[in-house]
């Protein structure tokens, strides 16, 4: 089988200007959204109490929802959870009742309703853990950031660290934007995605600047832009491939997976979307603009084996 | 030039023979089984413990497949439910005679089926997560600064007694916060009093002020000091928590430190959160009382009459009772140390013990108007009082007193530890809590496993039909990656969680990376022309780089997440980074010894199965094509 019959160099930075534009808008409305609607945060980073009730046949969220409304909680979420006979139920910490006070009271409310209402599980997490992760989050995220810029100025250059790290925070915000929009619940295991997706996006924007490093040995005549463009077709179908198998396993979690894997698997479903597209358009766009130049990248090591021609495209077995 | 040296195979075989078996645990799922653990500190099980279970069971007729004697606790496994039962009836029977004094737990629990071969070889199953088995969680926060306070208060009092017994006069004592300040009316008191805390209380630095005629000297504990007191807390509560799960007979509690002021407990299989929660949460407290000496209470000590006014009957561990007063001298409250050692005039085990300020002048005032009559120290909990020891007073106690007398070396330790151990050093909250019932948790693993075999099935028929041959040894070198990752998880013992599963799966997709890149190079290499063995060699030396730098930036992603995730995050990271080291391994190493294994001996070689090499109709220089 084969996918890719690419018969010439696909002038991929032609349109890096409107792609460009298009993505700072993407962007700048994540972040919109982001700041608007903020991040519909699970239990772990709020704190509260999360409870999961099973009934005999499917539940009347509705019914379920009045009868806790009843017991005076005025912001309380009913959501189907899993299946249709499972509900989720959160709710905010309330002062003076301890948190298995608030359980069996409204456990109680539940079997007043339907006698078949089971508690399968129940999470409680106090506002201080929940603040902690929110640091640790952001630490994880930052010391992601800048382990990968040192890694990447040391093999690379700096401007692919810029570069990449760009088209990886623009990855994340997205992803972060989607579910600001869509207030899908970013739990520990959503976090947990997005910094995969991070270490895992880069790999892309790496796989191309090692071809852009070794295009720029190879065919020493070559336009920065046509080296870029060179690089990206020759990858592209690798590209492809690894995104589509590594979807195909993200997929089998989002619909076997059951509920708690639901989001992680959605969060990086996007992530590799937009890890793709990034790390094309953005990381390669941005490299292109800061000026990447093949005395960047080749500076210091001598000239290769001497007789080899220079622009061969089967010089040699060895690298 | 695709050959590898035969080390190069014999570390490849090595490494699957080790990964085979440390992986295999993981398949034989779990037998019903009964587990004898201590439940005193002084209770060993050793094999004289087993013994005496391999007898018990004998007689009863039942043979355990397995019986394993492991980290203080014993395990026997059996066929059905009903021959566990069996056998926790009869042992409960033999090794519990007397079921409000127990000193072993005889739990239920579950044991991996693997062969007894695979045991001996250490080879264990992965520890599942709380959400894959069901049971509750906490998180409990120790107060560190409620400690402190306690220990800066206690101080406080010391000091105010010493100064009091030197004779420095006109000094008050107080505590700010974790700060001690005393003042005086003149520096030579003031001198006299830093050299008093400089011999006798090192753990106290001092700071002095002068203002008018005011002489001032602040005592704060030193940070190694502070930093001793809080992980000495943090110990203490562990062990008391220890003492008070053992009560619940879970079999397998995990009682552990996080961090420098946390405690994670899980207890998996309980479901009634309340119930655990009060036995966590649960208030042991000490009290010294007076013995009713008499003629009354004697008398109903020795021969059960009648309990006179005043007083009540509370009975010693070995079943003897004791008669006491009702009035409470001094409560745990003020003990602040309690340690085994020897007398060194008659070198027989003792235990000292150390008051607070308040604790050593009640004890010195009782002693000496009670000489020769004996004090009992109770210990209640549960709202049950029981007498842990009765001895007679001696002589004129102080804040540091010892009790010796007929007890063993082990006696004494048990009863520092029952002292010390009775309650908290300092006081706890939950700050987070989960229970997972076990339909959830079996929903879970069922779900997490599905989802990684399906997503593993769909790769493995979409690169044996992409890449042929190549795509098979790719899907080869995945199973291995995969099993490679599990033997390691379960040679560390790792506790498997949801996120753990999710990781793996998503192993699976990174790992295919590396095979791509490499299937990928191959055919380009193929497609500008290379001989079939020249782009084998290419095509793995120059994706080699290029997997290096991938890996590398994914590893710096899942070590951050390791080092500042906590709960499933961790699970998740710990999972990702061997991942990704396993497939370095399998991808580049393994897969290219198969590689070599099957084309590396073939001389004359024409072709490659890796599926279809397309070559543009212009030559091989089709993608050189620049603008």
């Amino acid at each position: 089988m084969e996918f890719f019959r690419i018969h010439k160099t696909i002038p991929f930075m032609r349109h890096a200007l409107v792609l460009n534009i298009i993505s700072f808008a993407t962007f700048a409305l994540a972040v919109f959204f982001l700041l608007h609607r903020g991040l519909h945060l699970s239990v772990e980073f709020t704190g509260g109490t999360v409870m999961e009730v099973a009934y005999q046949q499917s539940a009347d969220i509705g019914k379920v929802r009045e009868a806790i409304g009843k017991l005076g909680y005025p912001d309380v979420q009913v959501q189907s959870y899993g299946t249709s006979r499972d509900v989720q139920i959160r709710l905010p910490a309330q002062k003076g009742m301890s948190s298995d006070q608030q359980s069996a009271q409204v456990m109680q409310a539940l079997k007043s309703v339907d006698p078949s209402a089971t508690q399968r599980g129940i999470e409680v997490v106090g506002p201080q853990v929940g603040d902690e992760l929110t640091t640790n989050g952001l630490k994880a995220l930052g010391m992601v950031v800048v382990g990968i810029m040192i890694y990447l100025a040391v093999r690379f250059e700096w401007k692919f660290a810029v570069a990449t790290v760009l088209a990886n925070l623009h990855d994340v915000v997205i992803i972060l934007g989607f579910f600001a929009f869509f207030q899908w619940e970013f739990s520990l295991a959503v976090l947990a995605a997005v910094l995969a997706v991070l270490g895992y996006s880069v790999n892309e924007s790496v796989v191309i600047f090692d071809r852009v490093r070794e295009n720029f040995r190879r065919y020493r005549k070559m336009s920065t832009v046509g080296i870029i463009d060179n690089a990206i077709t020759s990858t592209i179908s690798r590209t492809i491939i690894t995104h589509g198998s590594t979807q195909l396993v993200v997929l089998s979690m989002f619909f076997f997976g059951g509920p708690t894997l639901h989001y992680f698997a959605l969060a990086l479903t996007i992530g590799i979307c937009f890890g793709i597209y990034s790390s094309c358009f953005v990381a390669a766009a941005i490299a292109m603009w800061l000026g990447i130049k093949r005395e960047d990248l080749i500076k210091g090591t001598p000239a290769k084996r001497d007789g080899d021609s220079e622009d061969d495209p089967n010089a040699g077995a060895v690298v | 030039m695709n050959r590898y040296p035969v080390w190069k195979y014999a570390i490849i075989v090595i490494v699957l023979l080790v990964g085979l078996i440390y992986s295999l645990p993981n398949f034989f799922g779990e037998a019903p089984a009964v587990q004898v653990s201590a439940a005193k500190s002084t209770v060993k099980v050793d094999a004289a413990t087993q013994g005496r279970v391999e007898e018990a069971l004998k007689t009863a007729g039942l043979t355990p497949d397995l019986l394993t004697l492991e980290g203080g606790s014993l395990r026997a496994r059996f066929g059905t439910p009903d021959e566990q039962l069996k056998a926790r009836d009869v042992l409960q029977r033999t090794l519990v005679p007397d079921a409000s004094d127990p000193p072993y737990v005889v739990a239920l629990n579950l044991v991996s089926r693997s062969p007894a071969w695979l045991t001996s070889l250490h080879a264990f199953p992965m520890y599942l997560g709380l959400d894959l088995r069901g049971g509750v969680d906490f998180l409990l926060q120790v107060d560190m600064k409620g400690a402190i306070d306690k220990k800066a208060e206690s101080f406080a009092g010391d000091l105010r007694t010493t100064f009091r017994d030197k004779g420095i006069r006109g000094t008050s004592v107080n505590r700010n916060g974790q700060t001690i300040e005393v003042s005086f009316r003149d520096a030579a008191a003031l001198q006299t009093a830093k050299q008093i805390i400089q011999d006798q209380f090192p753990d106290l630095a001092t700071t002095e002020a002068q203002d008018g005629s005011n002489w001032r000297l602040t005592a704060t504990i030193k940070p190694e000091a502070a930093r001793r007191l809080q992980d000495a807390a943090l110990k203490q509560n562990i062990t008391t928590l220890h003492n008070r799960i053992n009560e619940l007979g879970v079999a397998e509690p995990v009682i552990q430190q996080q961090g420098l002021d946390r405690i994670v407990v899980q207890l998996p299989g309980v479901q009634d959160t309340a119930k655990a929660k009060d036995i966590l949460g649960r208030t042991a407290t000490l009290e010294m009382r007076l013995v009713d000496e008499s003629a009354e209470g004697r008398a109903a000590e020795l021969s059960g009459g009648p309990v006179p006014f005043g007083s009540e009957k509370f009975l010693e561990r070995n079943g003897r009772p004791v008669i006491v007063k009702k009035q409470v001298l001094v409560t745990g409250e003020s003990l602040t140390d309690a340690q085994p050692g020897f007398d060194q005039q008659s070198n027989q085990p003792k235990v000292d013990l150390t008051m607070d300020a308040k604790g050593g002048r009640i004890m010195r005032d009782v002693s000496r108007e009670n000489y020769k009559k004996r004090m009992a120290m109770l210990i209640f909990e549960k709202g049950k009082g029981e007498v842990l020891t009765a001895p007679s007073i001696n002589g004129e106690l102080g804040n540091r007193f010892q009790i010796s007398g007929s007890m063993t070396v082990a006696e004494a330790a048990d009863l520092a530890l029952l002292l010390r151990a009775g309650s908290l050093a300092a006081p706890m909250e939950i700050i987070q809590e989960r229970t997972i019932g076990p339909s959830l948790g079996a929903d879970n693993i069922e779900k997490g496993f599905k989802s990684v075999m399906y997503g593993f099935i769909a790769i493995m028929i979409f690169m044996c039909a992409y890449y042929a041959l190549f795509g098979l040894f790719s899907s080869i070198a995945l199973a291995v990656n995969l099993m490679l990752l599990v033997a390691i998880l379960s040679m560390l013992q790792a506790t498997l969680t949801l996120p753990g599963i999710a990781a793996m799966a998503l192993a699976i997709g990174v790992a295919i990376d590396s095979n791509v890149l490499i299937n990928e190079r191959v055919r380009e290499e193929l497609r500008n022309g290379a001989s079939p063995q020249a782009a084998i060699h290419a095509g793995y030396d120059r994706a080699w780089g290029t997997i290096l730098d991938s890996n590398v930036t994914t590893l710096i992603a899942g070590i951050a997440l390791l080092a500042f995730g906590s709960g499933p995050v961790r699970g998740f990271a710990v999972v990702h980074c061997i991942g990704i080291v396993t497939s370095m391994f399998s991808a580049v190493f393994f897969s290219r010894g198969l590689v070599n294994f099957w084309y590396g001996q073939k001389k004359k070689l024409k072709t490659v199965s890796i599926g279809t090499v397309w070559r543009p109709k212009t030559d091989g220089t089709a993608v050189v094509d620049a603008e």
